[in-house]
C-alpha cells in the first residue's frame, strides 16, 4: 500500500516549489503558476487524508478548493491583463507605483 | 497477466482498426466531395482509387519536413502529437460489442470500462485544444496564431454545450458508464427518440469541436491561409490531417454510443441463432457499432459538402447565445420529466 | 504494483514543479504545469478519488491551463530572464539539496502505510455526489455564487474604456 508519510512527504515538496516560484520569480504569470501549484500540493494532501480516514469530506473540500481556484485563475489572468496594459509587461517588479 | 495480455490486444487492434479506417477516411472524403459535385474523385491508384490513401501516405513521409524560421523546435514538433493523443485516448472507454468469448476467456470488447466513463471523454475531449493553441503559436506566423485563438475558443465554446446537452441521458440512465448507457438503449428506446433536442444539440457541438463545416472557419483555405497548420509540412501536417479524422470517428462513436443504441440492433438480436451463439452475436454488434460509425461519418462528409461556412461571429453567438440557453432549458425540461414518477 | 505507479507518477509531479519555476519561456513553464496535473490525477486515481483524477484533468488541464495559454499567446509573451538569484550554480545546488533531503526522508520509513479501499469509502461519483448535495449543499451552492462573481470580474477587468 501507498506510505502515508511518502505521501505527504510530496505534497510538501510541491508546496515548497510553489512558494519559491511565488517568492523568486518576476514574471506573473509563473507567480499565478506557482500558486495553483501550491493549491494543488493542498489538494494532495486533502486526497491523502481522505483516503486515510476512509470518508469522503476531504474529497469534497477538494472539489471546492478546485472551484475557487478556477475563479481565482480567472481573476489573476484579468488582473495580469490590466497590469500589462499599463506596463507593456508582466514583470512584477514594475509594479511598485504605490512606494511613494 | 492474462488481463493484461488481453487489454493490449484490443489496444493494439483499436489501434490498427482506427488508424486504417483514417487513412481510408481521407479516401472517402475525397470521393464523397467529388460525387457530391458531380466528378469522380481518385480513381487511377489502385480500383476505385483504393490504394490512394497509402500513395499518400508515401508522399508525406517523403516530404521535407520544414520547421520555419524563428519557430520554437520542440513545441512545433510537439503539437501533432498533441492534437492526436486526446484523439485517440478516447477509444479507451467506448464499448464496440458486448462479451467475446475466445479460447475460454470471456473478453469484454471495451478496452476500460470506467466507472467514470463519460466525464473520462469530457475530460480528454478538453485536451483537444491544446494541440491546436500550440501548434498555431510555435509557427511563429501571425495567421497561424490568428487561426489557432480562433480554433481554440470556439473548441471550448462548444465543450459547454456538448457537457449539458449529455446530462438528461446520463439522469435518465443513473450512472456515467458507457456500457450502462448502452444496456440501457438495449432495453428502452434509443435516446435519439426519447431526447430529439439533446441529440441534435450533441450533434452540433461534436460538428464544432471537430472543427469540421459549418464550423471550420479556423482551417478554411480561404481564411487565414490554412490557420493553424500553415506552419507545418510532411508528417507532422499528417498528424494534424489524422488527428482531426481520429476526432472524427470518436465523435461519431459517441454520438452513435450516447443516442443511437451503441452496438444493438434491436430485432436480430434477438433471434435465436445469436442469442445461442455468444461469439456470433458479439461479431453481430461490433459490425453494427461499426456501420452505425460509418454512417455518421458518411454524414459528417456530407454536410461538408452541402452547407455553407458559418462567419466567426455567427459561430460563437451561436454557440453561447443560443445552445447554451437551449442545453439549459432541456437540462431543466427532463429534470423536471424526470421527477413525474415520484410518488 | 500500487507503489511503483505512486512513485512514478509522484516524482514526475515533483519535477514537472520544479521545471516549471525554472523556466525561462512562459509557455514551456505552462505546459510543464499541465504534465504536473496530469502526474497528480494519476495519484488521485491511485488513491481511489476517481471524481477527483477527472475533476483535475477537465477543470485544471483543460480549463485554466488552457486560460493560461490564450493570457500567453494574446500578451505574446517571449522568454525573460530569470531572477539574478537564480544563477546555473544555484539551481544545482537547490536540486542536489532537495535530492537530499527527499533521500532523508524517504529513507525514513515509519511504517505507516494508507488502509486498503474499502467499498464505501472509494471516490465513486455517486457517493461524492452524496456529500456534495447532502451535507454539503450550502457550500456547493455558494461556490456557484463565487464563479459567477469571478465571471463578472474578469468581464470587467478586462474591459477596454
Amino acid at each position: 500500500m501507498i506510505n502515508l508519510d511518502h505521501a505527504l512527504i510530496v505534497s510538501f515538496l510541491l508546496f515548497g516549489t510553489g512558494i519559491a516560484g511565488v517568492l523568486l520569480r518576476r514574471n506573473a504569470i509563473v507567480v499565478f503558476m506557482s500558486i495553483e501549484l501550491m493549491l494543488n500540493a493542498v489538494n494532495l494532501a486533502l486526497v491523502t487524508f481522505s483516503r486515510l480516514r476512509g470518508d469522503l469530506d476531504a474529497q469534497v473540500l477538494c472539489f471546492f478548493v478546485m472551484a475557487v481556484a478556477a475563479a481565482e485563475a480567472a481573476i489573476g489572468l484579468g488582473l495580469v491583463i490590466a497590469l500589462f496594459r499599463r506596463h507593456a509587461s508582466i514583470d512584477l517588479d514594475r509594479a511598485t507605483l504605490l512606494r511613494s | 497477466m492474462a488481463e493484461l495480455l488481453i487489454t493490449v490486444v484490443k489496444i493494439l487492434v483499436i489501434i490498427l482498426v482506427v488508424l486504417t479506417g483514417v487513412a481510408y477516411m481521407t479516401l472517402a472524403e475525397r470521393k464523397v466531395s467529388a460525387f457530391i459535385q458531380w466528378r469522380l474523385g481518385p480513381n487511377r491508384v489502385g480500383p476505385w482509387g483504393l490504394l490512394q490513401p497509402i500513395a499518400d501516405g508515401l508522399k508525406f513521409v517523403l516530404k521535407e519536413d520544414f520547421t520555419p524560421p524563428g519557430a520554437n523546435r520542440a513545441l512545433h514538433a510537439l503539437a501533432p502529437m498533441l492534437a492526436m493523443t486526446p484523439a485517440l485516448l478516447t477509444y479507451a472507454v467506448i464499448p464496440f460489442g458486448g462479451t467475446l468469448p475466445v479460447f475460454g476467456h470471456e473478453v469484454r470488447l471495451i478496452v476500460a470500462d470506467l466507472s467514470i466513463g463519460i466525464l473520462f471523454i469530457f475530460a480528454i475531449a478538453s485536451l483537444g485544444v491544446y494541440g491546436i493553441a500550440v501548434g498555431g503559436w510555435s509557427s511563429n506566423n501571425k495567421y497561424a496564431l490568428l487561426g489557432s485563438l480562433r480554433a481554440s475558443a470556439q473548441m471550448i465554446s462548444y465543450e459547454i454545450a456538448m457537457g449539458l446537452a449529455v446530462i438528461p441521458v446520463i439522469m435518465f440512465v443513473g450512472s456515467l458508464k458507457l456500457t450502462d448507457i448502452v444496456a440501457h438503449q438495449g432495453a428502452n428506446p434509443w435516446f435519439v427518440l426519447s431526447q430529439p433536442l439533446s441529440c441534435l444539440l450533441f450533434v452540433i457541438a461534436a460538428f464544432a469541436e471537430t472543427n469540421r463545416l459549418p464550423f471550420d472557419l479556423p482551417e478554411a483555405e480561404p481564411e487565414l491561409v490554412a490557420g493553424y497548420h500553415t506552419e507545418y509540412s510532411s508528417m507532422k501536417f499528417a498528424m494534424f490531417m489524422l488527428g482531426e479524422y481520429v476526432n472524427m470517428m470518436t465523435a461519431s462513436a459517441l454520438i452513435v454510443t450516447l443516442f443511437f443504441g451503441g452496438y444493438h440492433l434491436p430485432w436480430v438480436e434477438t433471434l435465436p441463432f445469436f442469442q445461442a451463439n455468444a461469439a456470433w452475436l458479439a461479431l453481430l454488434q461490433v459490425a453494427t457499432f461499426l456501420a452505425k460509425v460509418a454512417l455518421w461519418l458518411f454524414l459528417f462528409l456530407w454536410v461538408r459538402w452541402s452547407l455553407p461556412r458559418f462567419r466567426y461571429d455567427q459561430l460563437m453567438g451561436l454557440g453561447w447565445r443560443v445552445m447554451l440557453p437551449l442545453a439549459l432549458a432541456n437540462l431543466a425540461f427532463y429534470g423536471l420529466w424526470s421527477l413525474k414518477d415520484l410518488p | 504494483m500500487r507503489e511503483v505507479f505512486f512513485y512514478f507518477f509522484a516524482a514526475l509531479a515533483v519535477l514537472s514543479g520544479l521545471l516549471v519555476i525554472t523556466r525561462r519561456n512562459p509557455l514551456t513553464a505552462a505546459l510543464y504545469l499541465v504534465l504536473a496535473f496530469f502526474a497528480l490525477a494519476g495519484v488521485y486515481v491511485l488513491m481511489d478519488a476517481f471524481f477527483l483524477a477527472a475533476v483535475q484533468v477537465a477543470v485544471y488541464a483543460g480549463a485554466i491551463m488552457v486560460l493560461f495559454l490564450f493570457v500567453i499567446m494574446l500578451l505574446n509573451l517571449g522568454p525573460d530572464d530569470l531572477p539574478p538569484i537564480m544563477t546555473r550554480r544555484v539551481r544545482w545546488l537547490y536540486a542536489a539539496a532537495s535530492a537530499a533531503l527527499v533521500l532523508l526522508f524517504l529513507g525514513l520509513d515509519l511504517g505507516r502505510r494508507l488502509p486498503a479501499p474499502t467499498p464505501g469509502a472509494a471516490g465513486e461519483v455517486g457517493a461524492i455526489a452524496a456529500r456534495l448535495f447532502g451535507d454539503y449543499l450550502l457550500p456547493f451552492e455558494i461556490t456557484a455564487v463565487l464563479l459567477l462573481v469571478a465571471i463578472v470580474g474578469s468581464v470587467a477587468l478586462a474591459h477596454r474604456e
